[in-house]
């Protein structure tokens, strides 16, 4: 039992160092308050027992508290988890997995489906994702390695607050300021450049009204370039200048050194701050509503007028009489928690994925 | 052990914040009530003159219809509120009555060039038929036979409609149904329904419809009178049952709850949708008020019904400033007899 005798031996080292420290502090700190008394007495000697003693069991009271809050983090979501899916039993039982595939929406009848907020939420999410991706890389890439030195922290700061506008604000400036731009300068030039391309036409089809699908992802977009810019900044910030420095001294060029050299040293964090900005469009709830239209249809068109789980929820919590419609709702919940948890659990499969070919040739 | 000793005083802080916030709730004599959010301005105002004048608080919560039968059915409330009237059926089954508080117009608005407020005319059918998706088209015969002097553009039509559950909504597709079977079969009647036009749009609220439509060109939406009146959107002509054109206006709304048959429906529950009479503007409706016949706490279900008799008496021309029409003064009387013979005690007596 080799094995078990070292572990045995690891915590033995723990528990004794932890007192250790502790007496070395108390020690400090009783000479430093007592030095003309004490005198010529060794240090071993001034701790009394009974400090000791407190200090042991404070330790253990901090250590238990600690855990207690950890554990209570876990305990809230699998109570959130739990709510949510007795919550959504009746719905469960009348409608099945059917209702994922479904795209009626009729409280009249109770018929429902989650189809087109499901599609709704994740297609807004991409094309925000797809636009905040880049930018938010050129955003970082610029602070980090071209901006002139004075420049720096005003613009750092002035994302930094990008991120701190509530989101409501965001959904009225989509809806008063944004979409009439967009619906009498932009949307009309994408119906008539890109409709007509078979294929992708299919996703520019309908009237330039400026609220939308695609409207809804541009919103979103802005939203999480802070967020995902700010952790791309603080990331590449971080890489050693001598890695970057060989590299230029090397001949490299500004962008192979950050795609070749920064990039790679930073990609958990960048990943992360991506994941940061996917979380928040996932369940961005306001903004979405004011710009997306609010329509129970799928469409392929992203123009047209579409929904999201959250915003779906924001509108028919309120009056949503009777258990099934209800319950529909609060499976709706359920269901974004999910697909939340789906996202952010591929998220770090791909991380695992890309540390496993750390090293390999590429 | 300072740690201990700073825990210890945030708590005993955290807890004098506590039974602070406990004494300043409502004092005993207050009301509370919740529920629909179409009336709620009134409600507030009322409520405010009233503490005024009596020194008792009205707290009311506008948390929707739904949310309003939800609270006094699990009794938090003293009265719930609701747009749409509850069936003569569930109000027994619940041991509830209900009666209207006050009425407002809901008026279709739309945003055509060249088209000024009260001058285009419109017919429920040809609304339900843009709203079912089979009108398509502005220049649609139905539409230019209604207008024969003004030119219709060839632009698709936009229907907006309430995205959030809503009284406004109820009130408008219930008018939709009573004038189109097909509205009837295909759609149905709640306050948030599946809307089959191929453009519907959902705006939030009614000021999410009012920019809809007032940015959308070639739109079409339905918006509270209030709304639409302050906002100086281009509402349309309807055509009522007595086959007139009238405009939305505080008389138009009177005469259609004038004609209205009140003891038809158990709980003065009839929506003044499509009303006869010359004036009557056809989409109009009530808001009631729910709450328990028999009351545990006669005090409490006095003060209610006080507040409320206070309203019928002193609250018309506030209701007007804030383009809701007050109840008309025959009904009133009908709903004070109701009050005595249905509200009582624990033991039975009446409490009015």
């Amino acid at each position: 039992m080799p094995s078990g005798f070292g572990i045995h031996e690891i915590g033995h080292a723990t528990a004794t160092d932890v007192p250790q420290a502790n007496r070395m502090n108390t020690a400090v700190t009783h000479m430093a308050g007592s030095q003309d008394r004490t005198g010529s007495k060794t240090m071993s000697n001034q701790i009394p027992d009974h400090l000791l003693q407190k200090h042991r069991k404070l330790d253990i009271a901090f250590e238990y508290a600690s855990r207690f809050f950890a554990f209570l983090v876990l305990a809230m979501l699998a109570a959130i988890i739990v709510s949510l899916f007795i919550g959504s039993l009746p719905a469960m039982e009348k409608f099945g997995f059917g209702f994922l595939t479904s795209t009626e929406w009729n409280p009249v009848t109770e018929e429902f489906g989650a189809l087109a907020p499901m599609v709704g939420t994740l297609v807004t999410s991409f094309i925000a994702l797809l636009i905040a991706i880049p930018v938010s890389f050129g955003i970082a890439l610029f602070l980090t390695e071209m901006s002139p030195p004075w420049l720096r922290r005003p613009l750092g700061t002035a994302i930094e607050l990008l991120a701190a506008i509530p989101s409501i604000i965001y959904g009225m400036w989509g809806l008063f300021v944004f979409a009439p731009v967009f619906s009498e300068y932009v949307q009309p030039h994408l119906i008539s450049i890109l409709g007509p391309i078979p294929g992708l036409g299919l996703l520019f089809q309908g009237a330039p009204i400026g609220i939308g699908v695609l409207s809804a992802g541009i919103i979103l977009a802005i939203m999480v370039i802070p967020f995902i810019s700010a952790v791309m900044r603080d990331v590449f910030e971080i890489v050693p200048g001598v890695l970057k420095e060989s590299a230029y001294a090397l001949g490299s060029t500004t962008w192979e050194v950050v795609w070749n050299i920064v990039l790679p040293y930073t990609k958990t964090g960048v990943v992360g701050g991506i994941m940061l900005g996917l979380g928040r469009a996932l369940g961005e709830t306001m903004a979405v509503t004011f710009v997306i239209g609010n329509a129970h249809k799928l469409n392929l068109s992203l123009i047209k007028p579409g929904n999201s789980i959250a915003s779906t929820l924001a509108n028919e919590f309120t009056e949503a009489v009777g258990d099934i419609y209800t319950s529909v709702l609060i499976e709706l919940g359920l269901l974004l928690f999910i697909i939340t948890f789906i996202v952010l659990s591929l998220s770090k499969l791909l991380l695992l994925q890309l540390a496993k070919q750390e090293g390999k040739k590429s | 052990m300072n740690t201990f000793k700073g825990i210890k005083k945030c708590l005993t802080i955290a807890a004098g914040i506590a039974t602070m916030a406990g004494s300043m709730t409502v004092s005993a004599a207050d009301i509370t009530g919740a529920g629909a959010t179409f009336p709620y301005p009134i409600y507030a105002k009322w409520a405010e003159a009233y503490k005024k004048a009596t020194g008792i608080g009205m707290n009311y919560q506008s948390i929707g219809s739904g949310g309003g039968i939800k609270q006094i059915l699990a009794k938090t409330v003293d009265f719930g509120a609701s747009d749409a009237p509850m069936s003569g059926d569930d109000l027994e089954k619940n041991g509830l009555t209900q009666f209207p508080a006050i009425m407002g117009g809901v008026v279709p608005v739309v945003n055509l060039e060249g088209i000024k407020p009260g001058q285009m005319r419109l017919t429920g059918a040809v609304i339900a038929d843009i709203y079912l998706g089979k009108i398509l088209k502005w220049n649609d015969a139905a539409i230019t036979a209604l207008n024969p002097g003004i030119k219709f553009p060839d632009q698709a039509i936009t229907a907006v409609n309430r995205a959030d559950g809503s009284g406004t909504t109820y009130i408008f597709v219930h008018y939709l149904a009573k004038v189109s079977p097909e509205w009837e079969k295909k759609v149905g009647v709640a306050p948030s329904v599946t809307w089959p036009a191929p453009n519907a749009t959902g705006g939030k609220g009614n000021e999410g419809v009012a920019s809809f439509v007032q940015r959308i060109k070639g739109a079409i939406g339905y918006v509270e009178y209030a709304y639409a009146k302050q906002n100086k959107m281009t509402y349309t002509q309807l055509r009522n049952k007595d086959g007139n054109f009238v405009s939305p206006d505080d008389s138009n709304f009177q005469a259609a709850a004038a004609g209205a048959d009140w003891k038809s429906v158990p709980g003065f529950g009839v929506m003044l949708t499509d009303q006869a009479g010359k004036e009557s503007w056809p989409i109009t409706g009530p808001t009631w008020i729910l709450m328990y016949k028999n009351q545990a706490n006669a005090e409490k279900g006095k003060e209610v019904l006080k507040f409320f008799d206070w309203a019928y008496t002193n609250g018309g021309k506030m209701a007007a400033e804030l383009d809701y029409v007050p109840i008309p003064a025959a009904v009133v009387t009908q709903i004070r007899d109701a009050w005595k013979v249905q509200i009582r005690d624990g033991s039975g007596k009446s409490i009015w």
